[in-house]
């Protein structure tokens, strides 16, 4: 079980869906934290769907507002990558980009690409998770917390 | 009490190191916590960097560091920075996930002790506990080598020329005193009492009494003029050489100043003949170095400025600080002012003093840039705050005094003369500033000096007119002055008040005003920060007007609302706030000890008139209504501070 864990977020990191701000999270995770990680993904989520909303109603605006719009994704690059999407803040920074130049078709493609990835490691890791609850509770319930 | 004690758990440093983050992004937010609780430090989160100024100013020392995010919404993180360093004198980092150099420029020149960009990683949190060692011990360094200066003859036991060790328990010391010594007296009297030598009365710099003393250096030429020789020249009974010590070393900064400013204008610096070419340099590279390390502002861009720092580090201890004020422009020391324009007669150099306005960066913390060209501005609306902020600075003894020259600033462009009495004011003790805003006139300087608080206001008032712009810098009061778009902090005087679009963000050169003025006030430590305060103070209150302008600038704060919106509302609060501030300062001036009188000019208009006829009648030493208000002891700086800081916590509020 330990090993599918493994090889799941193995295979995150092989995809590109995570990377090693990960691994620095979980290393935080101890006996004090020991939900941390998913904790913060949680809270990652929660946050960010906030965000994710201002940006799309930013979107509807026309013309495009794009320094407001480089600040909202700045917010929300900085957020993703303290989690380590990694693929989530490519496209982040792909989407300042084309604000930063102006383009607004850019911009809203780029963030059609990034809701997805989004959606896609929510759901990744969401499984991640799970699978490494029922792992867990075996081993908590090994120690006495 | 010593550092251990006010410090925590110091034995174990940096263990239990207390830090303070503040971020808006509630992820980064707990990442960060458990990244530093994994570091064994002691922290305190908020997403709100007006609660996180809240908690940093209900216990002065209650945090050892602070972490913010540079992109909040409440305020701008560099607008916090400055606040924090202007006051607090706390060491900064900033957190960002934008990596762009120019804002890790930004960072630094504000005065953040680092730059860190997101992701963070542990082990960068690791080291970052060195900061905190290498400001306290800047802080110590700078505490002890002016207080060394001035407190020769005392320094038994206290290891004030101690080295670091000492100064750290020095800086611990004065922390303490700080903190807790509300109703002390001037803090050198603290000390010495604590040195167990003979406590000093403290000495009141009454115009006349600059005058024979700028007289004395004149004649023994200010390259050649030594405590021992002046106070000889002199020639007057039961004042010591320690006085005049301290006294001519306020004095050197304040014509630092000026002769910043000068150069800026046009190299009167050299004409200034400050001879204490270090004593200038320190200023704006040291003073802001220290002046950062005592309130974080690193303004470097402001040569002169740099000694400033040195001077806000003291701001903490209690005697040194005014040497910080060196800061151009406002912080025309009043006493300075006197002096200046008695023999340095270069009533250009006063031009000079205005660019220094600039320098207070040290305060500001980096406002540096925006400085330099408000400094010409600020001068002339700076001295005002430079009074202001002077008195700020006494007040927070640290960092407080920021807000006072801020507003000097602001008011500078009214007549360089006021400005120059104004910055007199300030840090009697500290040096004079003379911040003087650039048009000065040196007449004007010269007779208006000598009444510090006359200047504060005129200059307030004509500062807020002059510069819309002049955002006072962050201080923590104020910290609008909005020194024109120098302030790049806008964020870091605007921010505190937020609300106030004059928020600095313009980056007026203000805050390097609000530094200087610190640094003045702080410098006051021999002559007794408190009666810088009590000036800046009464200046404030007179002149509320430009304090209010400033607090109607912090409040609106933010400083990244455009300059130009800014400077209208600057300007547009100047006016406004004139009356509000008047009442805004009545209202905290409620709250000075009640010691605490201003010079009884109950309206700028006096102050100025008083000010013109003053210089009129001769340059006085240092305005016997400046240094009177000298007097009022620590306890009314102690008590400005808290007032002046709760006060603008209601101000904030109100607005």
């Amino acid at each position: 079980m330990q090993r599918q864990l493994a090889n799941m977020k193995q295979s995150l990191f092989d995809q590109g869906y995570l990377d090693e701000q990960f691994i620095q999270l979980e290393e935080l995770q101890d006996d004090a934290n020991p939900n941390f990680v998913e904790e913060v993904v949680t809270l990652y989520y929660r946050d960010s769907a906030r965000l994710i909303q201002s940006i799309e109603q930013a979107l509807e605006k026309s013309p495009l507002d794009f320094s407001k719009l480089e600040c909202l994704m700045h917010q929300f690059k900085g957020s993703s990558s303290s989690i380590g999407a990694k693929r989530v803040k490519s496209e982040c920074t792909q989407f300042k980009e084309y604000c930063r130049v102006g383009n607004s078709d850019g911009c809203k493609r780029t963030f059609q690409q990034l809701k997805k990835e989004y959606a896609t490691l929510k759901k990744k890791v969401e499984v991640y998770f799970q699978f490494a609850r029922q792992i867990g509770p075996v081993e908590k319930a090994c120690r006495s917390k | 009490m010593i550092v251990e004690e006010i410090r925590g758990d110091a034995e174990n440093f940096p263990v239990g190191m207390r830090v303070l983050a503040v971020d808006d992004d509630p992820t980064c937010l707990k990442l960060l916590e458990t990244l530093l609780r994994k570091c064994h430090y002691n922290v305190t989160t908020t997403n709100q960097a007006r609660v996180a100024l809240k908690m940093i100013r209900e216990k002065k020392d209650r945090f050892d560091l602070v972490i913010s995010d540079v992109h909040m919404p409440d305020m701008d993180g560099f607008k916090l920075l400055e606040l924090v360093g202007l006051e607090m004198d706390l060491p900064v980092i900033m957190l960002s996930a934008n990596s762009d150099p120019k804002l890790v420029m930004k960072g630094v020149t504000h005065g953040a002790c680092y730059y860190l960009v997101k992701p963070i990683r542990i082990e960068e949190l690791r080291n970052i506990w060195q900061h905190v060692i290498r400001r306290k011990k800047a802080d110590s360094k700078n505490q002890n080598r002016s207080s060394d200066q001035t407190k020769a003859h005392l320094a038994s036991g206290e290891g004030h020329g101690s080295p670091l060790a000492g100064n750290t328990d020095h800086n611990g010391k004065f922390n303490r005193k700080r903190k807790d010594d509300d109703d002390e007296t001037e803090d050198n009297d603290n000390e010495y009492e604590d040195n167990g030598t003979q406590k000093k009365p403290r000495v009141v710099w009454t115009i006349e009494l600059h005058r024979k003393f700028v007289q004395a250096v004149n004649q023994l030429g200010i390259e050649k003029a030594v405590p021992k020789r002046i106070l000889d020249m002199m020639n007057v009974e039961g004042l010591t050489r320690e006085n005049v010590a301290s006294h001519l070393q306020k004095y050197r900064l304040y014509l630092k100043r000026i002769s910043t400013v000068a150069t800026q204008q046009a190299n009167m610096a050299a004409a200034l003949g400050v001879k204490d070419s270090g004593f200038m340099h320190l200023g704006s590279l040291d003073g802001f170095g220290d002046f950062r390390t005592f309130s974080g502002a690193r303004l470097g861009n402001v040569a002169l400025s740099s000694y400033p720092g040195g001077m806000l580090g003291r701001l903490n201890s209690p005697g040194n600080v005014n040497i910080c004020n060196l800061t151009p422009s406002t912080l025309v020391q009043p006493s300075l002012a006197q002096n200046l324009s008695n023999s340095i007669n270069p009533l250009g150099k006063m031009n000079l003093v205005l660019p220094t306005s600039n320098q207070s960066p040290s305060l500001f913390q980096g406002i540096q840039p925006s400085l330099e060209l408000d400094q010409l501005q600020h001068n002339k609306s700076t001295t005002n705050f430079n009074s202001i902020n002077n008195s700020r600075i006494f007040r927070n003894g640290s960092t407080g005094v920021a807000l006072g020259s801020s507003n000097n600033l602001l008011n500078s462009p009214m007549s360089n003369p006021l400005m120059l009495h104004g910055n007199t004011q300030q840090p009697l003790s500290g040096g004079r500033f003379g911040n003087q805003s650039g048009p000065f006139t040196s007449e004007s300087f010269n007779n208006g000096v000598s009444d510090p608080t006359n200047e504060n206001w005129p200059n307030r008032v004509d500062a807020s007119k002059m510069h819309p712009n002049t955002l006072l810098s962050a201080e923590p009061f104020h910290s609008q002055l909005p020194l024109s778009g120098l302030r790049d902090n806008n964020s870091s005087n605007g921010t505190y008040l937020q609300n106030n679009p004059i928020d600095l963000s313009s980056g007026l050169a203000l805050p390097p005003f609000e530094d200087s003025r610190e640094m003045q006030c702080q410098q006051v430590g021999s002559m007794g920060d408190v009666q810088n305060m009590a000036q800046s103070w009464s200046e404030q209150r007179q002149g509320s007007g430009s304090v209010n302008q400033k607090m109607d600038m912090y409040t609106g704060g933010r400083s990244s609302g455009g300059a130009s919106a800014l400077v209208q509302q600057n300007e547009k609060l100047a006016s406004e706030s004139i009356s509000r501030s008047n009442e805004d300062f009545l209202f905290e001036q409620p709250k000075l000890p009640s010691g605490f009188t201003p010079q009884g000019y109950d309206s700028l208009d006096e102050l100025v008139n008083a000010m013109i006829k003053r210089e009129q009648d001769e340059t006085v030493a240092n305005g016997e209504f400046a240094f009177d208000n000298y007097t009022f002891g620590e306890e009314r700086k102690l008590c400005g501070d808290v007032a002046f800081l709760s006060s603008e916590a209601d101000l904030v509020a109100s607005l």
